[in-house]
């Protein structure tokens, strides 16, 4: 009997989607797709409204990566009242930085720990109820311990930059309203409300070495799972080196060849657009030159391991090194290795807010620069699942006239679905029967890209997402949601 | 030439307090750093009586204390349970006929009714949301006016004004029809000093300096630290 399996909600991803999985007379899979309900309503909610006010109305899209949209859209806002990206005061660069890595930082630790970790300890067949955070908690206290404080270190940092650990101020269009006093910089660098700086680094490293022997151990799911080729995005600085902050657009293909190199992304209009397919309110992001079949990418850590040349902090570039070695120097593309980038991005954001903290230009004064007004900016920024993208027009009494968001869990959605293909035919395709672990296991393959679906959905705070089972004339004929 | 009249003595909530003759009852109050709260006063501007936040009882009768004089002998009831709900009732009345979304506002920490509420700990209002369309308009060069915030104390239509004394703002319909105007010529005459002012002067973020919002990091606006009427209750020592 040919069947449809609907996944939804999707457990531990953040926002509302939904996976159906077609299977045929013999329990083979016919299709498969992931949905996630796009609302565009912040474009139009931010109509009017004064443009100086986007960065802390759209950080609203999201409660786990709010400062991303935060310093997109200031980026985007810096260019309305004429200031370029690096036209900025250094300690307006160097706050904004530090705040953009204390998030990474928290966000990459939250996504190991609280989402990743749980299927990686205890594996995919475990019994739900102990496979989430409690239960890393409960069997591996030390693990759950530094779980809460490195990501409370990334809110601390947050806290010192914006004034608050969610959905702060901070960043304003020309600069920043506050520097760095000695007094939040002692606190972050000794360590206060969190362990300090070098404890997190060390903490950082342990957990890529974690992540190291796990691989070790597990070649093969870890190798294997979910990896399919595909293209890479993602902003580089001038010299190539990661930069989560900013730079210029490159894109790489599955074989290390450049697509994109050096590209400003004031031009994104120009090499990228977005494909709308009748079954997903989500669109489809590809590189132009590619076109639809083919310019499909990645976003995300994987990809931006991908497609920089080298990490600017020593010991994320030493994991870095021995993570390109992996691959003969070649593009990863193995799904899981995004937890192997996430933690190694993890390290470096570490370093890179250590370095920052020592710097002197964040207790200089001059906080906001001006220029010529124009009535257009774009922002874009790293944000932790990927490039993010924010395009703005504003009128000549500076309200916004025009917005547009292409979000990271955005230029995901195909990696996302191939790896939900991927999921149903290696694990589902030919089974009679269908059970939680093997459900699990697709949503392994979602939860690497960490899709932020409250981002792509671009809607007010969270929604759920669960899994149904159709025969091929539409009864439901199971039903699995957690 | 009358000589100078003596003090007068008045109570409030039974606490004997002086005053000059011919002050208001929340002027006099505040002398003996009594806070009764208001929102449309402005020391300085004619009194307007328009927010009733500052509702006090005397001898049964309810007045506004920004515009009654105080007498001699006065008992003045101001912190009292009843008279306080009835304060917290008007400040909720005053959110639900507007759109206030607090946490992507500009005046944010600096704004007297969003004080008022922490002040008066309001939760959720008691009244259904109005949600009244309304927009966003251009007030000359300098400034942009947030219609949906704005709650008509009418401070601006008393106290903004050009240099040769023409009053900038106005008042158009009435009653819960009632809007503010403004004089687009007179509003691009105003300086940068006079935009900041009648930004400072809007008790809420109705009237918008241009690119100016944020500028003050959360944990040192206005009312982050202390709540607002502190200052006022601080003089008593
Ligand atoms: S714009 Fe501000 S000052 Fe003028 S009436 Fe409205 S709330 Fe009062
Ligand atoms: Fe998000």
């Amino acid at each position: 009997m040919a069947r449809k399996i609907v996944i939804e909600p999707v457990t531990r991803v953040e926002g509302h989607g939904k996976v159906t999985i077609r299977l045929d007379d013999r329990n083979n899979v016919a299709s498969s797709r992931l949905h996630i309900v796009e609302f565009r309503g912040f474009e139009r909610f931010v109509q009017g409204r004064p443009y100086w006010e986007a960065p802390v109305l759209v950080q609203r899209l999201c409660g786990i990566c709010p400062v991303s949209h935060h310093l997109a859209a200031a980026k985007a806002m810096d260019q309305v009242i004429g200031v370029e990206a690096d036209g900025l005061s250094p300690t307006a660069e160097k706050m904004r930085r530090l705040m953009h890595y204390g998030q990474m930082f928290q966000s990459h630790a939250l996504h190991f720990f609280h989402l990743a970790a749980p299927d990686l300890l205890f594996g995919a067949d475990a019994d739900p109820a102990v496979r989430n955070v409690i239960g890393i908690a409960l069997t591996n206290k030390e693990l759950a311990t530094r779980a809460v404080l490195l990501r409370k270190f990334g809110q601390e940092v947050i806290l010192a930059t914006a004034g608050k650990k969610i959905h702060g101020t901070g960043a304003v269009p020309g600069g920043i309203n506050k520097n760095l006093s000695i007094e939040e910089r002692d606190a972050l660098l000794q360590g206060a409300g969190a362990p300090a700086i070098e404890t997190m680094i060390d903490w950082a490293e342990e957990a890529v070495e974690f992540l190291k022997d796990y691989h070790a151990k597990n070649r093969a799911l870890m190798d294997g799972f979910a990896a399919f080729p595909s293209n890479h995005l993602g902003l580089v600085g001038r010299d190539g080196a990661l930069d989560f902050y900013h730079g210029a657009m490159r894109a790489v293909d599955a074989g290390g060849k450049r697509i994109l190199d050096d590209v400003d992304y004031r031009d994104y209009l120009k090499y990228i657009a977005e494909e709308v397919r009748t079954w997903s309110y989500m669109k489809f992001p590809y590189l132009k030159s590619l076109g639809k079949a083919e310019g499909w990418y990645r976003v995300g850590p994987l990809a931006r391991l991908n497609v920089c040349d080298f990490i600017p902090t020593p010991r994320a570039q030493k994991q870095f090194e021995a993570f390109r070695a992996y691959t003969g120097g070649k593009p990863n593309n193995m799904s899981l290795h995004m937890h192997w980038a996430r933690l190694i991005e993890l390290l470096h954001s570490g370093e890179v807010i250590r370095e920052l903290l020592l710097d002197p230009d964040l207790q200089k004064t001059e906080l906001v620069r001006k220029g010529r007004k124009r009535g257009e900016g774009v922002g874009l920024v790293e944000a932790p699942r990927g490039t993010l993208f924010h395009h703005y027009r504003v009128d000549e009494n500076d309200q916004i006239s025009m917005a547009n968001l292409i979000v990271s869990t955005t230029n995901n959605n195909e990696p996302m679905n191939r790896a939900v293909h991927w999921g149903a035919m290696n694990v589902l395709s030919g089974k009679r029967d269908i059970t939680e672990g093997m459900l699990n296991r697709v949503e392994i393959a979602i939860r690497a890209y960490d899709p932020c679906l409250s981002c792509a959905t671009h809607a007010l705070g969270r929604m759920p997402l669960a899994v149904e089972l159709y025969d091929t004339g539409g009864n439901l004929i199971d039903r699995k949601a957690r | 030439m009358s000589k100078p009249k003596a003090r007068i003595s008045f109570t409030v909530d039974g606490k004997k307090c002086s005053a000059a003759p011919g002050q208001t009852i929340l002027q006099a109050a505040k002398d003996n750093g009594i806070y009764i709260p208001a929102l449309c006063r402005w020391e300085g501007f004619k009194p307007a009586g328009a927010c009733r936040v500052c509702t006090v009882r005397v001898g049964g009768r309810y007045m506004a204390a920004c515009t009654q004089p105080v007498t001699d002998g006065m008992a003045v009831e101001n912190d009292v349970p009843d008279l306080q709900d009835m304060r917290k009732a008007l400040i909720e009345m005053l959110f639900v006929e507007g759109n206030h979304m607090c946490p992507t506002c500009e005046k944010s920490g600096n704004c007297e009714l969003q004080a008022l509420a922490y002040r008066f700990l309001m939760l959720v209002p008691r009244f259904p949301f109005q949600f009244p369309a309304r927009r966003v308009e251009p007030a000359g060069k300098k400034i942009l006016l947030e219609h949906n915030r704005c709650i008509k104390c009418l401070r601006c239509v008393r106290g903004v004004r050009t240099r040769d004394n023409k009053a900038v703002f106005g008042t158009l319909r009435r009653s819960r029809d009632k809007k503010i105007s403004v004089d687009q010529v007179l509003a691009s005459a105003l300086t940068d000093k006079q935009a900041r002012q009648a930004m400072d002067r809007c008790p809420v973020g109705s009237i918008l300096k241009k690119e100016v919002g944020f500028a003050v990091p959360i944990g040192r606006r206005k009312y982050d630290k202390e709540p607002i009427g502190s200052d006022v209750e601080k003089a008593r020592g």
